[in-house]
C-alpha cells in the first residue's frame, strides 16, 4: 500500500516540481485562491463547501496574506461581496453548495449580467426537500443558465489548476466563472497535488491588466442601471456570443497551462480511448475514473470498444469537439448526476440538441443516476455500455430516460398510495 | 453650523434626471453629494433611485455608482469598502438605499454589515412604503396609511430602525430631513469623517405615493418634524440627542396639529378620529421619552 508520504516522492519524481501537498479538494481550491492573488472573499458556511472558507481563514490570519474575508450573514451576500469587489477592479471569490447556491441564485444572476469577472466554487451536493447532503450535480448546473461559464474538474490537482484556468477565462471574457467540484468525493477526499511556482501563476493570470469596467472617482460612471428593452437583447446576445466563442479558449487556455506546468485535461473534453470507439459514455467529475475503468473492462471481457468523453466545459458547451467525436460513434450513453425533472439528464438534453444537425447521428440515451449521493459503480458503467451495444444492434430500444440504481421497490413502497 | 448660504455650488447628481415633481429622495441625495464631494462610491439597491438615475447610457450621478439587487447593497459595499481599502484608497462608500430595501428585504444584509461595523455610510431615504413599485406598505408606513396592499389603512406601526441600529453598536445614527437641509448637511459632514459602519435616515415625502401635491412635499417633510412625528435625533457612541430642528417640538405646546399633516397627504384618508387621537397620544410619550433621553447614554 502506497503512504501519503510514498505518493508524494512518486509526485515529485513525476512532476519534477518540489510543492507537493497532499489535500483535499476543498483544500485545494482554498491554496488555488491563494496563489491566484483573490484580493475578497465572501464567506459563509455550507457543507459540503464549508472547508473551503476554513482554509482560507486559517492561511489569512496565519500567513497575514492581503485578502479580504467578509464573513457575511448569508449567501446572497456572500456573491454581492464578490460583486462589489470586482466592481471597483478587484480579484474576488466566493464558493457554495446546494442550498446555498439558491440562496444566492439572484447575485448569480446579477453578476451574470454585469460581466465581473468573479469566479464561484460550488462543492456540489443534492438539493432540498427532504434534507440532503450527498453529492449530486443538479446545483452546479443552473448557473450554466445564468451568464457564467461553467466548467467541472475530475480530481484535486484538476480543481486545482481549474480555478486558476477559470481566472483566465473570466479576466479575457468578461463572463464569471463556477468551478464545481464532486461534493464530498473530492471536497472531503484527500490527494497530492503539485502546486506551481507562484511566479508561473503571476505571470499566467496578471492582476494588473486594464479593467475598463472598474468603477473609479477618477472616471465616475454607471453600473448596472435601467434599460430601455431595446438593449436589453441586445446585451444577452453579448453574453450568449461570448460564450459561445469561448469555446476554442477553454482549449487554449488548457494548453498554455500545459506549457507551464506540464498539465492538461483537454481542454472543453477530455477524451478517452475514443479513437477507435463505437460507444461511448460523456460524463463530468469525479465518477469519470470509474467511466474510464469500465471502458477498459468491456473491452478486455467483451471486446465492444468503448470510450468515454469527459465533459470539462459545461459552459461553454463544446459543441465543435462534441459533434467531430460523435461523427465515428454509434451511440452515446449520457451519465447525468442531475435531473431535469419529467425530462432527462440535463447533459443529454444539451447533448441531443447538440448532435441533431448531424448527418449520422449516433443514438443518444439518457442515464440517470447518484442522485443524493448514491453510488454509481463500475459495474454500473460496463453495464451502460453493454447496453449501448445491444442498442447500436437493435436488441435494445432506446428510452426517453433510464435510471441507474433505481429501486421500485421504493417507489412502490413509499409513494405508489400518493 | 453650516449656513444655506454655504453650501457648495457642485452638483453630483443632476437635473434632468427620472424623478417625480417635488420628489423627496433627489432633494436628499442632490445634498448629501454636495456635502460628501467626488470621492464617494455609491451602492444603490432596487429602489426609486434605480430609475431616477435615468436608463443606459446616460446616467444623473456624476460618481460612480453601483446598482445591486435589492437585498443586496450592504453586503455589496462591504465588498467594495474592502476592496478599495486594500488599494489604499479612502473613499467614501455610501449605501443609499429606500426604505423597503432598509426595513425590510435589506435588512438582514443591513444588520449583518453593521455588525462586521464595515466602513460604509449607509443612508436610507424614507418615503415610509414601496413607492417604485406603485406604493406599498413596507415595516417603515406608518399606521393607519392608505398603500396598495393596505386599502383600509396599515394595522401595524412603523419598526424603529434607528434605534435597532443604535442596538448594533455602531458609532453613529441619526434622522433627519428634506425640509431641514442645513441640519442634513451637518449630519453627513459629520458621519463623513468617521470610519465604522454609519447608519442615517432621511425622511423623503413622495408626491404620488402620498397623495400629495407637488408644492406640498417639503412642507409636509416640515410638518412631519413639527407635529413630532418624525423627530429628528442623532445617536453618537449611544448618546441620544435631539437635532436643532427637532428640539422645540419636544414640548407638547410647541408642536403642530397632526390633522393639519394628515390632511395634505391623501395617504392618510382611511384616518378616523380615534385614530389621530391615538396617534397623538404616541407622539406625546415618544416626546417625552426623548426629552428625558436627551443628552444620555441610551444604548
Amino acid at each position: 500500500m502506497i503512504k501519503e508520504g510514498d505518493m508524494v516522492s512518486i509526485i515529485e519524481k513525476k512532476e519534477g516540481i518540489s510543492n507537493v501537498k497532499v489535500v483535499t479538494a476543498n483544500e485545494a481550491v482554498a491554496l488555488a485562491v491563494k496563489c491566484s492573488r483573490v484580493d475578497v472573499v465572501g464567506a459563509y458556511p455550507i457543507t459540503p463547501q464549508t472547508s473551503i472558507m476554513e482554509y482560507l481563514a486559517k492561511y489569512v490570519e496565519t500567513e497575514n496574506l492581503p485578502i479580504e474575508i467578509v464573513r457575511v450573514e448569508s449567501e446572497h451576500s456572500a456573491m454581492a461581496v464578490a460583486m462589489g469587489a470586482a466592481a471597483v477592479g478587484a480579484r474576488a471569490f466566493t464558493a457554495t453548495s446546494s442550498q446555498g447556491l439558491l440562496y444566492m441564485a439572484e447575485m448569480v444572476y446579477w453578476v451574470g449580467g454585469s460581466r465581473l469577472p468573479v469566479v464561484l466554487a460550488i462543492a456540489s451536493r443534492a438539493m432540498g426537500a427532504p434534507w440532503i447532503i450527498g453529492n449530486e450535480h443538479t446545483d452546479v448546473l443552473l448557473p450554466r443558465e445564468w451568464g457564467w461559464m461553467v466548467l467541472f474538474p475530475e480530481d484535486n490537482q484538476e480543481v486545482f489548476d481549474t480555478i486558476i484556468q477559470a481566472y483566465k477565462l473570466a479576466d479575457s471574457t468578461l463572463i464569471p466563472v463556477v468551478v464545481g467540484l464532486d461534493g464530498f468525493l473530492l471536497s472531503h477526499t484527500t490527494m497530492p497535488i503539485s502546486i506551481p511556482e507562484q511566479s508561473l501563476i503571476d505571470s499566467f493570470i496578471p492582476k494588473n491588466t486594464p479593467k475598463p469596467y472598474a468603477l473609479d472617482t477618477a472616471n465616475p460612471f454607471t453600473h448596472g442601471n435601467a434599460v430601455h428593452s431595446n438593449v436589453y437583447l441586445e446585451f444577452r446576445y453579448d453574453i450568449f456570443r461570448t460564450i459561445q466563442e469561448a469555446e476554442d479558449l477553454v482549449d487554449e487556455i488548457d494548453r498554455e497551462w500545459e506549457k507551464i506546468t506540464g498539465r492538461s485535461y483537454g481542454g472543453v473534453i477530455q477524451e478517452y480511448l475514443l479513437d477507435d470507439a463505437d460507444v461511448a459514455i460523456i460524463v463530468m467529475g469525479a465518477s469519470s475514473g470509474d467511466a474510464k475503468q469500465a471502458a477498459k473492462n468491456v473491452r478486455e471481457k467483451y471486446g465492444i470498444r468503448a470510450g468515454v468523453i469527459r465533459l470539462r466545459s459545461i459552459r461553454p458547451f463544446p459543441f465543435k469537439r462534441l459533434t467531430k467525436l460523435a461523427n465515428n460513434l454509434k451511440a452515446i450513453g449520457v451519465v447525468d448526476r442531475n435531473i431535469s425533472p419529467g425530462v432527462a439528464g440535463m447533459i443529454a438534453t444539451e447533448v441531443k440538441f447538440a448532435l441533431y444537425d448531424l448527418e449520422k447521428r449516433p443514438i443518444v440515451q439518457s442515464y440517470i443516476g447518484g442522485l443524493g449521493g448514491k453510488d454509481i459503480k463500475v459495474s454500473d458503467f460496463e453495464n451502460i455500455f453493454v447496453e449501448l451495444s445491444q442498442m447500436v444492434e437493435g436488441k435494445v430500444t432506446p428510452e426517453r430516460a433510464k435510471w441507474i440504481g433505481l429501486d421500485l421497490s421504493l417507489v412502490e413502497q413509499y409513494f405508489e398510495e400518493v | 453650523m453650516t449656513s444655506i448660504k454655504q453650501l457648495p455650488y457642485e452638483e453630483y447628481f443632476l437635473a434632468g434626471n427620472g424623478s417625480c415633481p417635488g420628489c423627496g429622495l433627489t432633494i436628499g441625495l442632490r445634498n448629501v453629494l454636495k456635502a460628501l464631494g467626488k470621492e464617494v462610491y455609491m451602492v444603490v439597491p432596487a429602489s426609486c433611485s434605480s430609475v431616477v438615475q435615468s436608463p443606459f447610457p446616460n446616467s444623473s450621478a456624476m460618481v460612480p455608482l453601483l446598482n445591486t439587487p435589492f437585498a443586496a447593497a450592504a453586503a455589496a459595499a462591504s465588498g467594495m469598502v474592502r476592496a478599495l481599502r486594500l488599494k489604499g484608497k479612502d473613499s467614501v462608500v455610501m449605501v443609499w438605499a429606500g426604505d423597503g430595501g432598509t426595513f425590510d428585504i435589506g435588512f438582514a444584509t443591513l444588520s449583518g454589515a453593521a455588525e462586521r461595523n464595515e466602513d460604509i455610510l449607509y443612508i436610507c431615504y424614507d418615503n415610509e412604503a414601496y413607492m417604485n413599485t406603485g406604493g406599498h406598505r413596507s415595516g417603515a408606513t406608518p399606521f393607519g396609511t392608505y398603500t396598495g396592499t393596505t386599502p383600509t389603512g396599515k394595522k401595524e406601526n412603523k419598526k424603529n430602525v434607528p434605534f435597532i441600529m443604535a442596538a448594533h453598536g455602531i458609532q453613529y445614527v441619526a434622522t433627519a430631513s428634506i425640509a431641514f437641509i442645513t441640519d442634513l448637511y451637518d449630519k453627513i459632514l459629520k458621519a463623513k469623517d468617521m470610519k465604522g459602519f454609519r447608519y442615517i435616515q432621511i425622511f423623503s415625502p413622495c408626491t404620488p405615493g402620498w397623495l400629495l401635491p407637488t408644492e406640498k412635499s417639503v412642507e409636509s417633510a416640515k410638518l412631519a418634524v413639527q407635529t413630532g412625528i418624525y423627530p429628528l435625533f442623532e445617536i453618537e457612541n449611544g448618546v441620544f440627542k435631539i437635532s436643532p430642528p427637532s428640539k422645540p417640538y419636544l414640548k407638547k405646546e410647541k408642536r403642530k396639529s397632526l390633522t393639519d399633516y394628515f390632511k395634505i397627504q391623501g395617504r392618510f384618508k382611511n384616518l378616523k378620529e380615534e385614530d389621530i387621537r391615538l396617534i397623538e397620544k404616541w407622539v406625546d410619550e415618544i416626546s417625552e421619552e426623548y426629552s428625558s433621553m436627551d443628552g444620555k447614554k441610551v444604548i
